[in-house]
């Protein structure tokens, strides 16, 4: 594993925000900082023995409005392993469904005396609601296809990894980017830090207006594979779509899945990334999903690690 | 009533083709002439310094009663349209029930007469219930005192139904207002569609939604010989589109409000609901071209798209939040600060928009002038007049405004209507 060493002539980075609401605001440093911290709790991520007392006596509330099994887990054993309580509400037999307005069923929580709230929501801008009118730290858990800026994080901590650095290296993000939220967080990080990123998949999730971003669009996974230092593979947000934006399942596989045969293709060191769940047989053959190139089980421990950062980072300075 | 001398304003009437330093006189309700000395009238208002317009017109406003009274009523209304300066306003049939029977707009005029502020002229809906599929009573509505058809808040998505529509209310020389927006090419969107919705992951609301009904309308319009007014005009494209149809001699105008001219999809960026409007706010391509088109005449009116909606209601997800926000209060002041202080239009250039123009389109006789007889609404702005957007000061029951705290210049003084003075400035 190797790591960015810091540079000692650069000065102390310190974190300053409140919240944690998209990867799009943060400078390279602020992402770096992040990820360095997160690396200091690789270990601890992965034992319950390991627990720290970092974060006692506070009381992390995850606020999921919108299904999750993985990220909500994530978070909370990131908030256990950092001796935090946490607190679950999920919007299914809550008030929501009495018609009270996710603002008040976030004040309530809130009233109840938690530090910080980790919310997903379908909707796009709602943790930065949220963050208006609560007192406390908002952390952005997914915003309908806007951000989901940890799993953006863990997957850039993921690559620096395994190819010790971001600047430099062709990322290709394949497959639903227009409701993809993982795929925005993954673009401005990797922007940031200086990768070069394709956005590949069918023309009807792939807008050609990303490259008003600087950034590559193809529709034609095989012409840019040979390119990539690492293909992330996203997930097809069926229950997003309101018209089906490709023929079939059939047809997205034949032209976007990544399967031993295209592998062939890509270089011996690609790195391949599904941030999951994955639609095994669609996005990603088994064959490919259990190989060696794929990493998609360490992006789930980092998953963890870097949850621990961001709620060290915006708890553990205060008093 | 006895006699109201205006004195030493910059009397401008577009309709007329005034624009000159002058006294104004009224009596009984009606404009006497110009060019009155001040001689014994019982009061005289002095308007040195300050513009002389005919009252003016606001020909798209939601009034939401009957039905939403939480987010406006017919008195409150109209009290903003006074702030704003304007002495009439049009009000849009989408209410709860809408107005679609006689008996619907007898009941708006008689709350607007108790209210007794600006006059409401009432704009019934194309088809009963606006459901869309069969006219409504235009014959009746037009008795009743309708001045033009709309199904706003919908568009006319039938072209058939808006083909009859256009040879119906030819027998009765009344506009279709549409608005046009193809709804399966819009379906979840929340704003413009383009780089920006792109980046903040919200479903967007192509433009094109707005042009392939604009066209469509427009070649309605040209096969019936109907009157086409197409509402709250937003993409280059749409506008366009009305200039080259003009130019072929179509009968059809066209509006644009005070947000398309001046913001951009931009703003959605911090996701604030009072952003979210339907037509979206468009591209700074787009603002140039709304511009563009009140500087050659291609944009008839201008007009606010009045829309309020109760605090609880934009105090939602950006998804679950109504399309609209409040605009008479600030219309005149943007118009002034963004159109006229840059130079795209000159005041008698705004007026016309704001006056004689929409009384052409709805044919409100004796409004949108001051010619001798004329009903005496005047609008006596300040064009010196800073002031800043406080939404605590607003009239309108709601305050979902965009433009809370913005600076402005220009704003109306004295607002008379039938030649009583309903609103003076603070």
């Amino acid at each position: 594993m190797s790591i960015d060493t810091l540079d000692p002539s650069t000065p102390p980075r310190t974190w300053t925000r409140r919240h944690l609401l998209s990867l799009e605001e943060l400078s390279a440093e602020e992402i770096t900082l992040i990820l360095d911290t997160a690396v200091g709790f690789k270990e601890t991520a992965r034992h319950a023995r390991h627990k720290s007392s970092l974060l006692a006596g506070k009381t992390v509330a995850n606020l999921f409005f919108e299904n999750s099994t993985r990220t909500r887990t994530s978070f909370a054993l990131a908030a256990r392993r950092l001796g935090a309580d946490t607190v679950d509400f999920s919007s299914s037999g809550s008030s929501l469904s009495k018609g009270e307005t996710f603002i008040d069923t976030a004040k309530n929580i809130e009233a109840m005396g938690v530090d910080l709230v980790v919310v997903r929501h379908r909707t796009p801008g709602t943790p930065l609601l949220l963050a208006q009118n609560l007192g406390v730290s908002v952390v952005n858990a997914g915003d309908g296809p806007h951000e989901h800026p940890t799993q953006g994080l863990l997957d850039v901590l993921t690559i620096r990894d395994h190819l010790g650095r971001i600047a430099g290296l062709t990322v290709a993000l394949v497959g639903d980017i227009a409701h993809s939220r993982t795929a925005r967080s993954n673009l401005w990080a990797l922007k940031r830090l200086g990768a070069h990123v394709i956005l590949c998949g069918p023309a009807t999730l792939v807008s050609r207006r990303w490259e008003e971003l600087d950034v590559e669009v193809c529709h034609n996974l095989d012409e840019i594979l040979p390119r990539c230092d690492v293909v992330n593979l996203l997930r097809i947000q069926f229950e997003r779509q309101s018209t089906s934006p490709f023929p079939s399942v059939r047809e997205y596989a034949h032209l976007y899945a990544m399967n031993g045969e295209r592998l062939c293709r890509a270089k011996d060191s690609i790195l391949i990334l599904a941030p999951g769940p994955i639609n095994r047989g669609v996005e990603v053959t088994p064959d490919v999903a259990d190989g060696p190139h794929s990493v998609i089980l360490e992006q789930v421990t980092n998953g963890v690690a870097v949850r621990m950062a961001v709620l060290k980072l915006l708890l553990g300075g205060r008093p | 009533m006895s006699s109201l001398l205006v004195e030493g304003g910059r009397v401008i009437d577009p309709a007329e083709g005034v624009d000159r330093v002058t006294n104004l006189l009224i009596e009984e309700g009606r404009v006497v002439g110009l060019d009155v000395p001040a001689n014994g009238q019982a009061r005289i208002i002095n308007a040195r310094g300050k513009i002389v317009s005919p009252g003016l017109i606001d020909m798209h406003v939601h009034l939401r009663e009957p039905g939403r009274e939480e987010d406006e009523t017919i008195r409150t209304g109209t009290a903003a349209a006074l702030a704003g300066g304007f002495t009439s306003i049009a009000c849009i049939p989408n209410t709860e029930p809408p107005i679609d029977t006689q008996a619907q707009v007898e009941f708006i005029q008689h709350q607007a007469k108790r209210a007794d502020q600006a006059n409401v002229f009432v704009v019934a809906c194309v088809s009963k219930n606006r459901e869309g599929h069969e006219l409504a009573e235009i014959g009746q509505l037009v008795e009743a005192g309708a001045v033009g058809f709309t199904d706003d808040g919908a568009p006319i998505f039938d072209p058939e139904l808006l083909r009859r529509a256009f040879e119906y209310c030819l027998m009765f020389d009344k506009p279709i207002l549409n608005h046009c927006e193809v709804r399966e090419l819009t379906k979840g969107g929340v704003m413009h569609e383009g780089s920006v919705s792109l980046q903040l992951g919200l479903t967007g609301m192509p433009a094109a939604a707005e042009d392939v009904m604009t066209g469509r309308d427009i070649i309605l319009a040209q096969t019936t010989g109907g009157r086409l007014h197409i509402m709250h005009i937003s993409t280059a494209g749409s506008i366009e589109l009305v200039r080259r149809a003009k130019s072929r001699g179509v009968r059809v105008t066209t509006e644009v409000c005070p947000h398309h001219f001046t913001l951009t999809d931009e703003c959605l960026r911090s996701f604030d609901s009072n952003f979210k409007m339907s037509p979206p706010l468009r591209t700074a391509t787009d603002v140039e071209a709304c511009i563009a088109g009140l500087r050659d005449g291609t944009i008839d009116c201008i007009v606010t798209d009045h829309a309020p909606h109760a605090r609880e209601k934009k105090m939602q997800e950006l998804d679950r939040a109504p399309f609209g926000i409040v605009g008479l209060e600030t219309a005149l002041g943007l118009v002034s600060t963004e159109l006229i202080e840059p130079g795209h239009l000159d005041w008698p250039g705004a007026i016309a928009k704001m006056t004689c123009n929409p009384a052409r389109i709805l044919q409100l006789e004796n409004k949108g002038t001051l010619r001798a007889g004329a009903d005496a609404d005047v609008t006596i702005i300040d064009p010196e007049r800073r002031w800043t957007v406080d939404a605590t000061k607003f009239r309108s029951k709601s305050t979902n405004s965009p433009f809370v705290g913005r600076q402005l210049k220009g704003r109306a003084d004295t607002v008379i209507v039938g030649g009583r003075v309903k609103f003076v400035a603070d």
